[in-house]
């Protein structure tokens, strides 16, 4: 027999909207766990929570701003990065967070991706890269490997996906990181560097999608998908960014850690009067 | 100053400090003051990628406190009309200006139109209310940009300035009053501290007008802001009965106003058996018409539309009574005439071109001579 | 009164400088409304450039210029592309060196730009033209012209600018 065990309290009780509870993810799914290092560094950053902000777009991925307990603004589809933009640049006194999934970010908001990239504006985006779009059901993203199934590629996906981190260096990103929600302690330390650090920073956070894309891709469940990540990953060490790429159904490694670090001018509005 | 100066300068004397905007024909100049301008003055100038990204951060400007706004024209207000959507639905103020110009499509890059009256109306998808002004000159520019950014703050909501071409481009005397001498409506803002226990209700309205208090991020008040339906403390609520009590809130709180948000401008009407309704640049032309005719012994007058919407109801439904008939005169194939026929419950006479050319007062005239039989 | 006026050269000619000096002269100094348009787009750029000003002593309603009663052509092709919009009878001042009139119009004429080539500044032979247009009309005081003069333009400017409009001003 198990019994349930009921506490009063829970670490992140001060930080998470405990009367949102519960949530609307899966079983399995990795998003909690990439909200809770989120929100976990969020305690950690010794940043006044009053000026932490979290913005997101919609998908699964979105929710994590309506859970979070700061000022959070859950925006249209693929619109976070910009609306974070004016966010920070009205009130740069803010810490701004875009929380949002790879369909929201890479496909209808790709373009914000890329020119927030370029423009180097002081915002944080993570990532959350299930491969599909899970809150419709498991449709084909633009980081959905060649050949997957989707239900808007029952006989296979046939195109490219994106390699995020390639996207992001190329478009000028000053810092590009990529965990899974296995790597739960790196993940809230690279946040926690991301805080401390003025810029555009992404983390791409692989994450399990049981139902969407694990399903109907030869992965059984949320805990496969982790035993995946802890065989098949290597901290990536001198591997070229081009050769990032990520497929789950093939017995390759999945680089992560830390790909570049750089100092480049961070966007300032200009002016005359300082 | 031509038009589209104007109004930056009215932005600005409003306090605007954030503009964010893609370039496009015949708005840019809006854009380029504001390049000039908001270094000197502190505030914030950013050319976006597209227009979808421009009016996103004028509302995360908005959120965080800033009076901000965005300028285009037709092809680019197509494109934010979506966050106008979001706009609405999460209550933040906002203006945003729309040069029209020949349209649909690419139209007409460089010459004028006013064929958006319907888009800026009902764009977005959904149930909504909006508020829009229309300039007849430089001068008005500036007055209702000021007017635009005052009537957002009051209804916590987007409103439209519905330019256009000829005005924007237009160089006419513009005087700009001290800035103390400008009116100066703020936003409602929450009276009570964060609370301690329990999240700040952001969406409650006030009973008075519906209108609730708005906190700012990084106030400490911890709101939740969301595109989908939501309760009063901002959280999603997936119900018919929450929807329903959140839309028709977001309607009434500027349809129960309509009188506080309508500006019109009337010529010659205390007699008129005949009116000519018209807007924008087209009004010059009316007015033009109205003042020969009137010379002539017709009992005309012009009533012009100064605030678009919403629309003036039941200004149109009295004239109604004791008015003979209504002559339209717009650059588009109907789109007000429609109004005025649903206001006024008979056909009215439309004097209309697509665009590209401001009608000629003679086109207006010519109609109103026919109206009186002469 | 009600005036319509054309100014009109190719591009880089300060053409559209000129109606701004008039407009602004008119309607901030000079007493009177004033409205002023220009073609905008690919025909603005290059090949002839045009202002158009409505000078008038009540509210202008329609803006554009439609016959002009003044035609300022300040090259062979806006002096042939717009005479004939012009009334017949309208006031028609060329720049004599860069437009050979119609047969049988008659013109005021002025060699603006060698006169600003005799300055050693070809580029200010748009206020010349002012100055003269200023003289030639009669309807706007040359204080207020002048006062346009240094409302308008930078500074360091201004005295170059006022010494070609008072030599088009004066010009006989």
């Amino acid at each position: 027999m198990t019994q349930a065990i009921v506490v009063d309290s829970h670490p992140l009780d001060q930080i998470l909207r405990a009367d949102r509870m519960p949530h609307i993810f899966c079983p399995g799914c990795g998003i909690g766990i990439a909200m809770r290092c989120y929100a976990q560094a969020l305690l950690e950053s010794g940043i006044p929570q009053q000026r932490h902000v979290v913005v997101s777009g919609i998908g699964c991925t979105g929710r994590v701003a309506g859970y979070i307990a700061i000022d959070s603004y859950h925006t249209t589809h693929g619109r976070a990065i910009p609306f974070a933009t004016g966010l920070k640049l009205a009130n740069p006194n803010l810490m701004v967070t875009v929380f949002s999934g790879d369909g929201d970010l890479a496909a209808i908001g790709g373009n914000h991706l890329i020119h927030a990239a370029r423009r180097n504006v002081d915002i944080k985006v993570i990532c959350v890269n299930n491969f599909n779009y899970g809150m419709t059901g498991g449709q084909c993203a633009p980081t959905t490997p060649l050949g997957a199934i989707a239900t808007t590629a029952p006989y296979g996906n046939p195109e490219q996906p994106f390699n995020l981190p390639y996207l992001l260096v190329a478009a000028g990103a000053g810092y590009v990181s990529r965990w899974t929600t296995l790597h739960v302690r790196q993940l809230k330390q690279d946040i926690l560097r991301c805080f401390a650090r003025p810029g555009f920073t992404f983390i791409e956070v692989l994450s399990a999608c049981p139902v969407g894309f694990g399903k109907s891709n030869s992965i059984a469940d949320g805990l496969e998908e982790l035993q995946l990540y802890r065989e098949r990953c290597v901290i990536a060490d001198g591997v070229p960014l081009e050769e990032m790429g990520i497929d789950l159904r093939e017995n390759r490694p999945i680089y992560i850690g830390n790909f570049i670090d750089r100092d480049l001018p961070v966007y300032h509005p200009v002016s005359l009067t300082t | 100053m031509h038009g589209d100066e104007a109004c930056a300068e009215g932005a600005i004397a409003a306090g605007c400090r954030f503009f964010a905007g893609y370039p496009i024909t015949p708005s840019t100049e809006i854009a380029e003051r504001f390049a000039q301008r908001m270094p000197e003055l502190g505030g914030v100038f950013i050319q976006m990628e597209d227009e979808l990204a421009s009016i996103a951060a004028v509302l995360g400007a908005s959120a965080a406190g800033a009076r901000a706004m965005t300028a285009t024209s037709g092809p680019g207000l197509s494109l934010m009309l979506e966050n106008l959507g979001l706009g609405v639905m999460l209550e933040l103020p906002c203006v945003i200006v729309d040069i029209q110009r020949g349209a649909p499509s690419t139209g007409l890059p460089t010459m004028v139109g006013q064929a958006d009256v319907m888009q800026a109306r009902w764009g977005s998808h959904g149930n909504y209310s909006i508020i829009a002004y229309a300039p007849w000159s430089p001068q008005e520019a500036f007055d209702l940009t000021v007017l635009c950014f005052n009537m957002a703050d009051r209804f916590r909501t987007p409103v439209v300035l519905l330019g256009d071409e000829v005005i924007g481009h237009m160089m006419e005397r513009v005087v700009i009053p001290p800035a103390e001498q400008l009116p100066r409506w703020e936003r409602k803002r929450p009276t009570t501290p964060p609370p301690t226990a329990g999240p700040y209700r952001a969406f409650e309205p006030d009973p008075d007008d519906l209108v609730p208090p708005l906190p700012h991020a990084g106030e400490g008040y911890r709101v939740h802001f969301t595109g989908l339906t939501h309760d009063e403390r901002g959280y999603p609520d997936m119900s018919g009965e929450a929807h329903h009590v959140l839309v028709t809130r977001l309607n009434e709180k500027i349809d129960r106003h309509v009188e506080e948000i309508t500006r019109l401008e009337d010529y010659g009407l205390e007699d008129a058996r005949i009116v000519v309704v018209s807007f924008g640049c087209t009004a010059r032309s009316a007015r033009r018409a109205v003042r020969e005719a009137r010379a002539r012994g017709i009992p005309v007058g012009l009533l012009r539309l100064v605030s678009l919407w919403p629309f003036p109801e039941a200004v149109l439904r009295e004239l109604a009574q004791r008015v003979d008939t209504f002559i339209v005169a717009e650059m588009n194939l109907g789109q007000v005439r429609l109004e005025v026929e649903r206001c006024s419950g008979r056909p009215a006479v439309g004097v209309h071109h697509a665009g590209g050319e401001m009608i000629h007062p003679e086109q207006i005239l010519q109609a109103i001579l026919r109206s009186a039989g002469r | 009164m009600y005036t319509e006026i054309r100014l009109a050269g190719f591009g880089g000619q300060g053409i559209g400088l000129a109606g701004v000096l008039l407009g602004r002269a008119a309607a901030l100094y000079g007493g009177l409304e004033a409205v002023m348009t220009q073609a905008y787009g690919p025909e603005a750029r290059g090949g002839a450039s045009s202002a158009n000003l409505v000078l008038a002593d009540e509210p202008i309603d329609y803006p554009f210029v439609q016959q002009p009663d003044i035609l300022v052509a300040m090259s062979q092709e806006a002096y042939t592309k717009f005479r004939p919009t012009a009334k017949p009878e309208a006031l028609v001042l060329i720049d004599t060196e860069l437009v050979t009139p119609f047969a049988e119009d008659v013109v005021q004429a002025i060699p603006a730009t060698r006169l600003a080539e005799g300055m050693g500044r070809r580029i200010v032979a748009n206020v010349i033209m002012v100055g003269f247009f200023t003289r030639q009309t009669g309807f706007l005081a040359r204080e207020a012209v002048e006062q346009a003069v240094r409302e308008s333009l930078r500074p360091k400017l201004v005295p170059l600018n006022l010494k070609a409009l008072a030599i088009g001003y004066e010009y006989e």
